[in-house]
C-alpha cells in the first residue's frame, strides 16, 4: 500500500510527473523554485528539473501570466501558479484578453496549453484579500475551463487533466484542503469535464465543489441520521461543469442544493440554477437552493470568518427546505 | 515632436546594398499603399469597427522585420500592420480579415487589431496597450528554453511606455538574459495626449535602470532602422541579452481612422510629409543609380496586388456562425463542450 499523501504533495507529484512526460511542460511563479512554493506545492521540483524549467518570477503577476501565453505560443507548456487567487486580479488582462482569446481570435491558428493554479478559500484568517473564491469570473469567459479538485486523488488527476488539456486551464485548489491526507491513483482517467457522484441518495441532490464538499458530506451524515438520503455530486470541473450527471441526479431526486464557498450572488450555482431550471423543470418536486457566501468581503475575525463560510447546518436547513 | 533626425544616437556607415533598399522600399510601399487603401475602405463604410493605422511609421516595420530570421516571433500592437506585412502574410488573408471575410487569416474572428500569423512567428496584434510585451518576453523565454535560436520581438508605441508591462518585461528580460528586442516605435502620440505629458522618465534611462542597452535611431530611415535592427537582434540572438531599440518616428493619421485630432496643430500634420519616410527612401535609392522608372514600376506593381488582394476580398463570403463557435475551445475527443 502507497503511504497516504497529503493533498499538497498530491499537486506536487502530478507538476513532477507532467514534467517527467513531457519536455514542454514548465513552471513559473513566485517562490516557486529555490522556495519550493509559500505552500510547497513545487518542492523539490527545482533539484528535479532544473532551473530553466523551474523558474523563480518576480512578483510581477501580469507580465508572469503575460509571458506563460507567449510561451504557450512558442512551444511550451507553461503551469504558472499565483500564490493567492486575490492576486490574480493583476493578470487579469492576460488571463481573459490574451490566454482566453488567442485560439478563437486567430482564427483556430494556434491553441494556448497553459494551467493557471492558485489557491482560493477561507479558513486560514487570511482576511479580505488572501481569502476569496474568485472561480466563477473564469467560468464566464469564453475559452478558459475550470477545476475545482476537492480530494486528493483529485488533485494529481485533474493537474494532470490540466496540464494534459489544450486549452488554458484554471485550476482552483482550497488552501485549506492543502493538509488533507489521501490516496492518488496516476492511472486513473483523466476526464475533462466529468463529475462525480460522492455519494448515492435517493430524497435530493447536493451540487457542490472544493472544500464544500466536505460541509456537504457532514450535512449527508446527519441528514442520513433523520431518515433523509442526500446524494452528492461532486462537480470538480466548474467549466466545462457535467450537465449529464447534475440533471440525471436530479431527474432521480428531484431536489437539489448548491453549495458553494463563493459568494452566493451571481455565483457558480446561480447558473447551474438557472439551468436546472431551464432544461429540467418538469424533474423538479422543489425550488432549487443554494447556499454560499453571503454577499460581503470575508472577514479577517475567527468570528466573523466562520460566520461567513457556508457550512453543514446551512447545507442540512437548505435540504430539509427543499424537502418539506 | 521626437521626429528629427538630429535626437537619434549616431549610425556608422551602413553601405546597405542597393537590391537591399530597393526589397525595403518594396515593403514600405506595399505597407503605405496597403494602409492608404484600407483609410479609402474604412471612409467609405467597407470595413467595420476600428483601425489604426500606421502611415509615417514604415520605416520601422520594414527595417526591423527585415532583420528577423525565419525562426523569430514577435508581437505587436494595434498599430500593427506594416509589422505584419512586412513579415509577409499573404495580401488577400489580410485584406480579408480586414474587411471581415471567412477567408481572412484568422477566419474574421479578430480584425485589424489582432491580425496574426503563427506559421510566421506572428503572435498577434493586440487591443490592449502594452499587451504585447509579456507575449513577446515569454515567446523569448521559450526561444531560450527550448534553445530555438530564436529572437522574440515586442512592438510597443511611446504610450505603452507609461504600462507596468513594460516595466515588468524589461526586469525580467534582463534577469534571465532573454533572446528580446524591444522596438519602441516613438511617434510623439499616447493615443490621443502627446507623450511629454505621459511619461516623466526616458527610455534609455528606463533601460539602464535594468542594465538593458538602449539605441535610438532615426525611424523614418530605413537604411538606419535596418542596420541597427541587425545589429540589436544578433546581440539578443547570440546571448547577450535584452536589447531596447527605439525608432523615433511619425503619425500622420489620428489615433484611429476617423480621429478628427483636434488635439493636434494643424502646422505640424502639414509638415509631417517633409519627413516622409518613403520619399527619404525614393530619394537615397535615386542617388545610389536607381532609374526613376524602376521605382515608378515598383508602384505599380504593388498597386497591382492590393487590386487583386482587395477583389478576392470583396468576393469573399462572410464568416460561418456555426464554424466560428468550434474554434472557442481545441477540438479533442474526451472534452465535452462548455455550458
Amino acid at each position: 500500500m502507497p503511504k497516504p499523501l497529503r493533498y499538497v504533495n498530491a499537486v506536487a507529484q502530478a507538476l513532477n510527473d507532467a514534467m517527467a512526460a513531457d519536455p514542454a511542460v514548465m513552471l513559473m511563479g513566485e517562490d516557486v523554485a529555490a522556495a519550493g512554493g509559500p505552500f510547497k506545492a513545487t518542492r523539490g521540483l527545482l533539484d528535479a528539473h532544473g532551473p530553466e524549467r523551474v523558474r523563480d518570477t518576480p512578483i510581477s503577476e501580469a507580465s508572469l501570466v503575460g509571458a506563460a501565453v507567449g510561451a504557450a505560443l512558442t512551444g511550451m507548456k507553461p503551469v504558472v501558479e499565483i500564490m493567492f487567487m486575490d492576486f490574480v486580479t493583476l493578470a487579469m488582462d492576460a488571463v481573459v484578453n490574451q490566454a482566453a482569446k488567442a485560439r478563437f481570435m486567430f482564427g483556430g491558428q494556434c491553441s494556448v496549453p497553459m494551467v493557471l493554479r492558485t489557491p482560493h478559500g477561507g479558513g486560514l484568517n487570511a482576511g479580505p484579500q488572501h481569502s476569496q473564491c474568485l472561480e466563477a469570473w473564469f467560468a464566464h469567459i469564453p475559452g478558459l475551463r475550470v477545476v475545482c479538485p476537492a480530494t486528493v486523488a483529485d488533485a494529481y488527476s485533474l493537474l494532470r487533466a490540466a496540464i494534459e488539456a489544450p486549452d488554458p486551464v484554471v485550476v482552483v485548489e482550497n488552501k485549506a484542503l492543502y493538509a488533507l491526507q489521501g490516496d492518488i491513483d496516476v492511472n486513473a482517467p483523466r476526464a475533462v469535464g466529468k463529475a462525480r457522484i460522492d455519494r448515492a441518495g435517493r430524497d435530493a441532490t447536493i451540487v457542490t465543489y472544493g472544500a464544500t464538499l466536505y460541509a456537504a458530506r457532514a450535512a449527508a451524515d446527519r441528514l442520513a441520521a433523520e431518515g433523509i438520503e442526500a446524494e452528492i455530486v461532486d462537480l470538480r470541473w466548474i467549466q466545462p461543469w457535467d450537465e449529464e450527471a447534475v440533471f440525471a441526479s436530479v431527474a432521480k431526486t428531484h431536489r437539489v442544493v448548491i453549495a458553494h464557498e463563493a459568494v452566493q450572488a451571481f455565483g457558480v450555482g446561480a447558473e447551474i440554477a438557472a439551468r436546472i431550471a431551464s432544461d429540467a423543470f418538469d424533474d423538479l418536486d422543489a425550488p432549487v437552493l443554494r447556499v454560499g457566501a453571503p454577499f460581503m468581503p470575508i472577514a479577517f475575525a475567527k468570528t466573523l470568518e466562520a460566520a461567513y463560510l457556508p457550512d453543514a447546518d446551512r447545507i442540512v436547513a437548505a435540504v430539509k427546505s427543499t424537502l418539506a | 515632436m521626437p521626429s528629427s533626425a538630429a535626437q537619434a544616437d549616431p549610425i556608422p556607415a551602413n553601405p546597405i546594398p542597393t537590391d537591399r533598399r530597393l526589397a525595403l522600399h518594396r515593403t514600405m510601399q506595399t505597407i503605405r499603399a496597403t494602409e492608404t487603401t484600407l483609410s479609402r475602405l474604412f471612409a467609405d463604410g467597407e470595413i467595420p469597427g476600428f483601425i489604426h493605422l500606421s502611415v509615417g511609421q514604415e520605416a520601422v516595420a520594414a527595417g526591423v522585420v527585415g532583420a528577423l530570421g525565419p525562426r523569430d516571433s514577435f508581437a505587436t500592437t494595434h498599430r500593427g500592420h506594416g509589422h505584419v506585412l512586412a513579415r509577409g502574410v499573404k495580401l488577400d488573408l489580410f485584406f480579408k480579415e480586414i474587411m471581415g471575410r471567412a477567408g481572412g487569416i484568422c477566419g474574421g474572428r479578430g480584425g485589424s487589431m489582432h491580425v496574426a500569423d503563427l506559421s510566421l512567428g506572428v503572435l498577434g496584434a493586440n487591443g490592449i496597450v502594452g499587451a504585447g510585451l509579456p507575449l513577446a518576453t515569454g515567446s523569448a523565454l521559450a526561444h531560450q528554453t527550448r534553445r530555438t535560436g530564436g529572437v522574440a520581438v515586442a512592438f510597443f508605441g511611446d504610450g505603452a511606455m507609461a504600462e507596468g508591462a513594460l516595466h515588468e518585461c524589461l526586469n525580467m528580460a534582463a534577469l534571465w538574459k532573454l533572446p528580446m528586442v524591444f522596438v519602441c516605435e516613438n511617434n510623439g502620440w499616447s493615443e490621443f495626449s502627446p507623450t511629454s505629458t505621459q511619461f516623466a522618465a526616458t527610455l534609455d534611462k528606463l533601460g539602464a535602470a535594468f542594465g538593458v542597452p538602449h539605441r535610438k535611431v532615426d525611424g523614418n530611415d530605413v537604411a538606419a532602422v535596418a542596420e541597427a535592427a541587425a545589429e540589436v537582434v544578433e546581440a539578443a540572438r547570440n546571448g547577450g541579452g535584452p536589447r531596447i531599440l527605439e525608432c523615433l518616428t511619425t503619425r500622420w493619421h489620428g489615433h484611429f481612422e476617423g480621429d478628427p485630432q483636434r488635439y493636434r496643430n494643424a502646422d505640424e500634420i502639414a509638415g509631417l510629409p517633409r519627413n516622409d519616410p518613403l520619399r527619404r527612401s525614393a530619394e537615397a535609392l535615386l542617388a545610389a543609380g536607381v532609374e526613376e522608372s524602376a521605382l515608378a514600376a515598383l508602384v505599380d506593381a504593388v498597386d497591382a496586388e492590393i487590386r487583386d488582394a482587395l477583389e478576392a476580398a470583396r468576393a469573399d463570403a462572410l464568416p460561418d456562425v456555426d464554424a466560428a463557435f468550434r474554434d472557442v475551445y481545441t477540438p479533442t475527443a474526451t472534452l465535452t463542450a462548455g455550458a
